[in-house]
């Protein structure tokens, strides 16, 4: 049973408030219409589903309705942290220790914009 | 291999059961085989059992990482039926249903499947008109099946509450009779006998962790027990596929989650089929033991601990007191949750991928122990063949990006 600490209300609430919505970050292409099949099936369907740490999209559905992300061991089940959408995760499969705010701040623009730059009329 | 019949027991008896040949070989790994299988699950097992008897293809290794069966095959709830909505889905599970019917005098192994019928409830008249539609659509592809209502319901099952003082009353059912329920670790069991007695490897404690892959072919794995070298590979590692692939540089389409079922205490014979709640959101049948075997949906999240959330043990036993309302005071003696590899469209993965050797039969999802026999069958044959074989074609990993998805949700016992 999970203890979720909700970002929004700054309260640690029962599991059964919540529901999971799978992966976060994913980024809906910004024109759906000029993706090609496999770069739509791509983002509807494939999915990086690790044994470790994993980012994922929760909702408080009978709390306060908002939408925020969990980074989560899908192995442990250890909750790492959680944070508001539009944030970037400070612990990642990567940096399982976690990383400093100005250091995580300075990657996550730099993996933006790769990210950004990989898939061309694609925004996060 | 040593035949099992009732004048081998009476022999054995005599020498108070201490002779009997082990079931299977525990050899060291070759260097090469034509064929390797990684899993060593039910559909692991019955895929190298059915190379080995139907195509020749003895020289193949069964690659381990843990014990035969530890994982979904023995987590589950040993339904077996075969009435699904879409033609290719009726097609695979009611070929897999017709090796079911003669699996124990093929293998040589009582894997006690028992033809006790399937029901399938419907609460409200959506339920009944989904219903109505899956009978027909099963009856035109040849799967038995029929819609029955609460007379006959409270027939064939006495102690469900067919009243309309139900919070969510039964409105009738659609009923499989050809369906029923099999003894899960005898099916692990019987197809690695058989296949070893064959000639197949099978390697415990055996893990893979990574493969050799040259110009897009590959052509060996890496384990905890040196490298093996073989040009055709099938995975078949349920929950753990995603990671598998990953070793692969693969990305599948699939969500692994924890899916869990509890046994009762063992009573009197009470209920002898299986009954099914979609609304209500259980399922439940009693083993020849006497316990009651109880599963409903998986916890919503990502996770590969084999083990659910209390909040979902809570959920399935409201749905089962609902329609059983005398069960109120039997007492639960365990529960499990096994690892299940769920698909968007409820649909498996009998597939080729972009390395040219390399085969994934995944995805079964919540569903894949009624499909041990059919999975393995054809998933053998496209091995054989180099080719998917017809049945396990439409089940290719394109489908997600060419949009043919094959939609079984409703045909899901429960939702999932």
């Amino acid at each position: 049973m999970f203890y979720i600490h909700c970002p929004y209300c700054d309260e640690y609430r029962d599991e059964e408030e919540f529901h999971p919505k799978g992966q976060a970050h994913i980024a809906r292409p910004e024109e759906p219409e000029s993706c090609t099949d496999e770069q739509w099936g791509d983002y509807l369907f494939f999915r990086d589903n690790p044994r470790g740490i994993h980012h994922e999209l929760w909702v408080h559905a009978i709390g306060c309705r908002k939408f925020f992300n969990i980074t989560r061991n899908s192995a442990s089940y250890e909750i790492l942290e959680t944070y508001r959408m539009g944030e970037q995760p400070r612990v990642s499969a990567e940096h399982p220790e976690g990383k400093s705010a100005e250091q995580g701040a300075a990657v996550n623009v730099a993996d933006e914009a790769g990210r950004v730059a990989g898939q061309e009329g694609v925004k996060a | 291999m040593q035949r099992y019949s009732g004048f081998g027991l009476a022999k054995h008896a005599l020498s108070h059961h201490e002779n009997w040949q082990r079931q299977w070989r525990n050899p060291t790994p070759k260097k090469k085989y034509d064929v390797i299988v990684v899993g060593g699950g039910g559909h692991g097992l019955a895929t190298a059992y059915y190379l080995a008897k139907n195509h020749g293809i003895t020289n193949v290794a069964v690659l381990e990482k843990g014990w035969l069966g530890g994982g979904n095959t023995a987590r589950n709830t040993t339904i077996v039926r075969s009435n699904y909505l879409w033609d290719e889905a009726a097609r695979l599970y009611d070929h897999s249903l017709d090796l079911w019917k003669g699996l124990s005098q093929d293998l040589n192994y009582n894997v006690m499947f028992s033809q006790r019928g399937v029901m399938n409830l419907g609460h409200t008249l959506q339920d009944m008109r989904d219903i109505q539609r899956r009978v027909h659509a099963n009856r035109l592809n040849g799967v038995d099946s029929e819609v029955i209502y609460p007379d006959q319901i409270k027939e064939i099952v006495p102690v469900i509450d067919t009243s309309e003082r139900a919070r969510y009353p039964i409105l009738g059912a659609s009923w499989q009779k050809s369906a029923g329920v099999a003894r899960h670790d005898a099916v692990a069991w019987g197809y690695a006998r058989a296949a070893d007695a064959l000639g197949v490897d099978i390697l415990q404690n055996t893990e893979v962790t990574g493969f050799k892959i040259r110009d897009g072919q590959v052509y060996g794995v890496h384990t905890n027990r040196g490298d093996i070298e073989s040009k055709t590979i099938g995975c078949v590692t349920a929950g753990n596929s995603g990671v598998v692939a990953k070793m692969a540089g693969l990305k599948l389409p699939l969500e692994s989650h924890p899916l869990q079922a509890l046994v009762s205490e063992p009573l009197k014979p009470v209920l002898d089929t299986v009954v099914m709640s979609n609304h209500v959101h259980g399922y439940i049948s009693q083993t020849d033991k006497g316990d009651l075997v109880i599963g409903a949906g998986i916890d919503g999240y990502l996770g590969y601990g084999q083990r659910g959330s209390y909040s979902t043990v809570e959920h399935t036993l409201q749905a089962i007191v609902e329609m059983f309302p005398s069960f109120s005071r039997v007492r639960m003696n365990r529960q499990w949750g096994g690892i299940v590899d769920t698909c968007a469209d409820a649909c498996p993965i009998l597939s080729k991928t972009k390395v040219k050797g390399l085969f994934f039969n995944c995805g079964w999802g919540t569903g894949g122990f009624k499909a041990t026999p059919g999975s393995g069958h054809v998933f053998a044959a496209s091995l054989a063949k180099g080719e998917m074989h017809p049945i396990a074609a439409p089940f290719s990993i394109d489908r997600f990006n060419t949009g043919a998805l094959i939609d079984e949700h409703g045909a899901a016992g429960v939702a999932h």
